[in-house]
């Protein structure tokens, strides 16, 4: 008969319970925000003040405090898709590459001859040879440099490959390489933005690498996605090199290994500059924001030991003349070498503002990053238009629930107020569920949920009929009801199945709002079958015992 | 008294007219998938590139003027549209700037934003950009392309998992019923020219799971009385299957639209063509369920004799269990 064991239901007000505490900071929302804030704040090392501590206090510490994230679109913010483009990095692997070709060619030279740098497209090295006769010696002697690829998949290769035409030698990265390579400049890339971001200091950024090349950035609060790109799509590759020439001519000739960059603040002047840089900004230890001795903004700079060492040779040879600043290929200032500059640290001017100067000292703190990044989608999202959709999202809420609720009501009676109660925790457990895995809720995921609450009852409803049904056999209300949910289950689980099995497509092939919509979906068909067939169950056993009822009437 | 939408015993003939409900069906069919090649979607900017800015001004909406302020900018094809919400306040005037990908360009420069931004700002300086939205033609060619392929990918694990639970027959049923709900809803998407995004991709998805909820119930109850009544012809199981679920049909997809209408009406005009398309596909699967997938099921017959063990079919062997 109708029967459950005590097991069973300590189990299941139990499930019940905990999901209920891990929804109940979102009906605080603030005020949890707050105190999560105001903790991680204190935990940080942020002296104590009275409003950290009364913000901290606000919420009670015993209590579940994790929240769902509000997605982009509810609480504005800016989305960014980059794609990174790795290839870039392939050309200065060979520059690093060549002096140890050079060194490993220059001690065979009796039998290869002189060795020479040929131009050659990015990522391949060129080098020819005057005897070509020690062509073979020379391959072996090159290969010699190749290292095994440190990857899974690359494991048994090496990564270099060498090949030869008549006199000229060519070497380039091998496939394998090249994936190990494209991952290491993802996860510095990644490294780097997350670094920039988290320097402005914004909450809850998503940083994400998705596939096999791009980068999902998500900044709530930041006013737009044009702040957030200036901020992340600059490559800030900071250099410093010795001056050859100046010119007005961009079409000039600079020369082999050497370059033309353009000066930033004049346009016609161009800049002819040594390819190899005497410093970069790898070298670089600390940035801040300064005023130069005439109150203008600049930056000021330190080196690390190794960079200073190599400044201060490089100055104390070069005294008299001019090296360039250079910053993403544009000379930011080319002044002239006054004297040995051996302390290690140094300044920046140029034509800065005082915005301009903090920003370039927050990207050179942060790093370069190793490629450049085009964008592929941006998104912005204002403040007022997300607390409009939660608002209005909030009210489809309330009244698409109490219809539900009403009809129920009408339909099944006692019964329906069952079911209506499993639907109130049926959504509360999605909002547990939501917080635990600290999903983000987006507007489809509103959507979703509502979508659920329309469909959470139809479990019920086949349950209910179908007692309905049981009845009309007249074996007694405790037979009927255990039929119901006996014969009922098949088709729940099948239509719930189903249901289940197009939210999981959802969630791995979609992205963005699919994404968010189908996390809501999934999660609210498993909770809807736990409260349909476990909670409602519960109740009405519960109510069968105290009553025991001749006839019922569903 | 309860509320009952349908009467508790009833007994309806679905199929006496069911040359008349499959001719609809196929028609449908027809118009829509005719209107989908003929006139095409409405794509946003999720499938074909280019920036969305949606402006608000407290003074109405002037598209000509609009039109005109951005003429000068030669950004190409420029749709802009009102928007009308009744949650909106009453000084409150929402438009949508929809602009092509630019050639050459990724995603829209800063600087294209801006200009776009100035020369609305002649039309009302106080006018604010609540949003804008910007879509590089590579990645939306790849949009297109994966929600596709999660379409057919959910279509295909359904009939899988119907073939597994039930017999070929019913998967043929169940899933001609959802290629059916998924051409009716692009159909009248493409009628009406609504603006199709990668929210309507989701909302497609979820029509897939419901009608085939739908159908499913359907088709439960069909193969449990099958067993039952093992001397009756296949037509009446069927219509006794249906009559006998038919309560909790509608019960269920009233309970649905009605959540839905509330999103609909005061959901905000953010997600109501995500809405719409699942308040079609709600009324266009209920429907399936009944007109299409048991009528397919009643043409193709299904085997009866559930004593001998059927050698070639694999359908059988997950068939049974129950739960």
């Amino acid at each position: 008969m109708l029967q459950m064991s005590f097991v069973q239901r300590v189990v299941i007000w139990l499930t019940v319970a905990v999901g209920l505490a891990l929804a109940l900071p979102n009906t605080f929302y603030t005020r949890v925000e707050q105190h999560n804030d105001a903790v991680a704040a204190l935990e940080m090392g942020v002296p104590n003040s009275p409003e950290l501590a009364a913000d901290a206090a606000g919420w009670p510490s015993f209590l579940p405090s994790a929240l769902v994230n509000l997605g982009l679109d509810l609480r504005g913010g800016a989305h960014l898709l980059a794609e990174v483009e790795v290839e870039d990095v392939y050309g200065g692997r060979m520059d690093a590459l060549w002096p140890s070709v050079r060194d490993v060619l220059r001690d065979a030279r009796d039998t290869v001859g002189t060795v020479r740098r040929q131009n050659a497209p990015d990522g391949m090295l060129r080098v020819r040879i005057s005897q070509p006769e020690g062509m073979a010696e020379a391959v072996r002697l090159v290969r010699t440099l190749a290292t095994p690829v440190v990857s899974l998949t690359g494991a048994g290769t090496t990564d270099i490959e060498v090949s030869s035409t008549g006199d000229t030698l060519t070497i380039q990265l091998t496939d394998a390489e090249k994936l190990a390579t494209n991952d290491r400049t993802m996860q510095q890339s990644l490294e780097i933005i997350r670094r920039r971001v988290d320097e402005v200091g914004t909450r809850e950024p998503t940083i994400q690498r998705q596939g096999e090349r791009r980068i999902l950035i998500q900044v709530p609060g930041i006013g737009s996605a044009e702040e957030l790109k200036s901020l992340i799509g600059t490559t800030a590759k900071l250099t410093f090199h010795p001056v050859v020439s100046v010119t007005g001519d961009p079409d000039t000739r600079p020369g082999p290994r050497n370059i033309i960059h353009p000066d930033i603040d004049e346009p016609g002047t161009f800049y002819i500059l040594e390819q190899t840089p005497v410093v970069t900004g790898e070298e670089l230890t600390d940035a801040q924001p300064a005023f130069d001795q005439n109150g203008q903004p600049s930056v000021t700079f330190r080196f690390n030991p190794a960079g200073a060492r190599k400044f201060g040779l490089y100055t104390a040879d070069n005294v008299g003349s001019p090296f360039a600043v250079v910053l993403d290929e544009q000379v930011i200032t080319a002044p002239r070498i006054n004297e040995a500059i051996t302390g290690g640290s140094g300044q920046i001017t140029g034509n800065f503002t005082v915005e301009s100067s903090t920003e370039l000292a927050v990207l050179l703190r942060a790093g370069a990053l190793p490629a450049e990044m085009t964008f592929l989608e941006e998104r912005t999202i204002g403040p007022e238009l997300g607390q409009d959709s939660i608002d209005a999202g909030q009210i489809a809420c309330i009244v698409a629930f109490a219809a539900v609720l009403v009809f129920m009501f009408l339909s099944y009676g006692l019964f329906g107020i069952f079911a209506n109660i499993a639907l109130i925790i049926n959504v509360g457990l999605i909002f547990g569920l939501l917080s635990l895995i600290g999903a983000t809720l987006t507007l489809p995921g509103i959507a979703g949920i509502v979508l659920t609450i329309g469909m959470a009852v139809d479990a019920n409803v086949l349950i209910f009929e179908r007692i309905r049904e049981e009845l009309k056999t007249a074996k007694g209300p405790a037979r009927a009801i255990e039929l119901g949910y006996e014969k009922a289950l098949s088709a729940i689980l099948d239509a719930n199945i189903t249901t289940f099995i197009t939210a999981v497509i959802l969630f791995i092939m979609g992205s963005g709002p699919v994404r968010g919509f189908s996390i809501t979906l999934g999660l609210g068909i498993l909770t809807s079958v736990f409260t349909a067939i476990y909670v409602t169950r519960i109740m009405i056993v519960m109510w069968y015992e105290r009553k025991r009822p001749k006839t019922i009437e569903v | 008294m309860r509320l009952k939408l349908v009467p508790s015993e009833t007994s309806w003939d679905f199929f006496g007219r069911a040359k008349w409900t499959l001719g609809l069906s196929v028609l449908l069919i027809f118009v829509g998938f005719a209107s989908f090649l003929i006139q095409g979607l409405n794509y946003g900017i999720d499938f074909r590139g280019g920036t969305t800015i949606r402006t608000e001004s407290a003074q109405p909406v002037d598209v000509a003027a609009y039109r005109d302020a951005l003429a000068a900018l030669e950004l190409g094809d420029i749709s802009i549209t009102e928007v009308f919400d009744p949650t909106f306040e009453d000084d409150q005037n929402v438009a949508m700037i929809r602009i092509e990908a630019q050639e050459g360009d990724e995603s829209v420069t800063a600087a294209t934003v801006r200009s776009i931004q100035d020369a609305m700002a002649t039309v009302d300086p106080d006018m604010t950009f609540p949003s804008v939205e910007s879509v590089g033609p590579k990645v939306s060619g790849e949009l297109v392309r994966t929600a596709a392929i999660a379409v057919v990918l959910a279509i295909a694990a359904v009939l899988v998992y119907i073939w597994l639970r039930f017999e070929w027959q019913f998967a043929v049923g169940a899933v001609a019923a959802l290629v059916h709900d998924v051409i009716l809803t692009l159909g009248v998407f493409s009628e009406l020219q609504i603006k199709f995004d990668l929210a309507i991709i989701a909302a497609l998805l979820t029509i897939v799971g419901y009608s085939l909820n739908d159908t499913v119930v359907v088709f439960d109850r069909v193969r449990e009385n099958l067993r039952k009544y093992k001397q009756k012809d296949l037509k009446d199981v069927l219509n006794l299957s249906i009559n006998e679920t038919l309560s909790r049909t509608f019960m269920t997809s009233v309970t649905t639209l009605l959540a839905l209408f509330s999103l609909f009406v005061l959901g905000g005009d953010v997600i109501r063509g995500f809405v719409f398309a699942m308040i079609w596909g709600v009324i266009v699967g209920t429907y399936s369920s009944i007109f299409v997938a048991s009528a397919i099921l009643l043409f193709l017959g299904v085997k009866r004799d559930w004593s001998k063990p059927d050698p070639g079919s694999v359908g059988n062997q997950f068939g049974n269990i129950d739960a």
